[in-house]
């Protein structure tokens, strides 16, 4: 079976940490970095991006708009 | 078969998702985790996905959503406090190939301009009103607005709404849905994924119905807003999801007949 898999790129300079994709991401992949961006707040970032199934649902709820996804298909 | 490196995955050519062209590069300036920006960006893929940007004209309202036209490219007019739906009236029937909206916080639509939102939504004007509801005048500072729950602290009512003194919050979406001349009135919300999907498929479903010219549309989308009531983001859509949704539910108010 075809398994699809996906790479999250977060502008950090940008990110809030608001942790809304955190929490709504289905595989656990993204986590808040324990420093800080530029403006001082604890940036989101793929802490285990070999579970990413580039679904989406992250970029999809992030206010700022800081996340691109791209996925592919595997075997 | 050889283990894919995420590097690999990073190209042009598997794109899933990016934001939308639309949206311009200026870092918003709404709080972290605000429902705010997740509508802007909302609003911004239907309007590229239907090719409108040459053709819309928005009205900004008075609220923390006030320098929206920094972050959407298309034209846009500044209303007075409360005006912004007879500013699109007049915008709409000057030019009718336009495509209008108004972008209307609780503090905005509710209050101060309770009496253009009732008439323009009385005479069906061909809009669209986007109603961003987060129980809170967020931008002065969390004070009590019309649709704070009863029961709700503000920053005005401390020890929460008293419904005897204050009266009830008032449902806007299901009052204009009574009037005649709207066609499409429904109420979402931006917390999940499922809800923002949800949304810009009643834009899409809006811009299609104000191209047929059938009436004023209401979008009504139930917000969070985490520094007015003293939350973190992830806390705000919890108790929004526990306190808003049961008073405001999510769904098709009225559709039209097909």
């Amino acid at each position: 079976m075809a398994k699809i898999k996906g790479a999250v790129v977060v502008d950090k300079d940008r990110c809030k940490g608001c942790e809304v994709c955190v929490v709504t991401c289905p595989t656990q992949t993204l986590a808040l970095a324990g420093e800080v961006n530029a403006k001082g707040y604890h940036y989101s970032y793929a802490a285990y991006p070999d579970t990413c199934i580039g679904c989406a649902n992250c970029a999809v709820v992030c206010p700022d708009g800081v996340i691109t996804v791209y996925k592919i298909k595997v075997g | 078969m050889a283990e894919i490196k995420t590097n690999d995955i990073i190209k042009p050519e598997n794109l899933a998702y990016k934001k939308s062209s639309v949206l311009t590069d200026n870092v918003m300036h709404y709080c972290p985790g605000c429902g705010h920006g997740t509508a802007h960006r909302v609003l911004a893929e239907v309007i590229e996905e239907e090719g409108l940007q040459g053709r819309t004209v928005g009205i900004t309202p008075v609220g923390c959503s006030v320098l929206m036209y920094n972050y959407i490219d298309v034209d846009f007019q500044e209303a007075a406090h409360g005006r912004a739906p007879a500013l699109a009236t007049a915008v709409k029937r000057l030019m009718p190939d336009r495509f209008v909206f108004t972008y209307q916080g609780d503090g905005d639509l509710a209050a101060i301009g309770t009496a253009e939102t009732i008439h323009t939504c009385n005479r069906g004007e061909n809009i669209l009103i986007l109603f961003i509801n987060n129980g809170i005048y967020g931008m002065t500072g969390g004070q009590m607005a019309p649709t704070t729950l009863a029961g709700m602290k503000s920053s005005t009512s401390p020890y929460g709404r008293d419904v005897s003194m204050m009266g009830s919050p008032i449902k806007m979406a299901d009052i204009v849905a009574l009037l005649p001349g709207t066609c499409y009135v429904t109420r979402q919300s931006v917390n999940t994924a499922g809800g923002v999907r949800k949304l810009k498929r009643a834009i899409k479903k809006a811009v299609e119905y104000q191209n047929d010219r059938r009436g004023t549309c209401f979008i009504e989308v139930v917000s969070n807003c985490p520094s007015g009531w003293k939350m973190t983001p992830v806390e705000s859509n919890k108790w929004m999801e526990e306190n808003m949704f049961p008073f405001y539910p999510l769904g098709d108010i009225k559709v039209p007949a097909e």
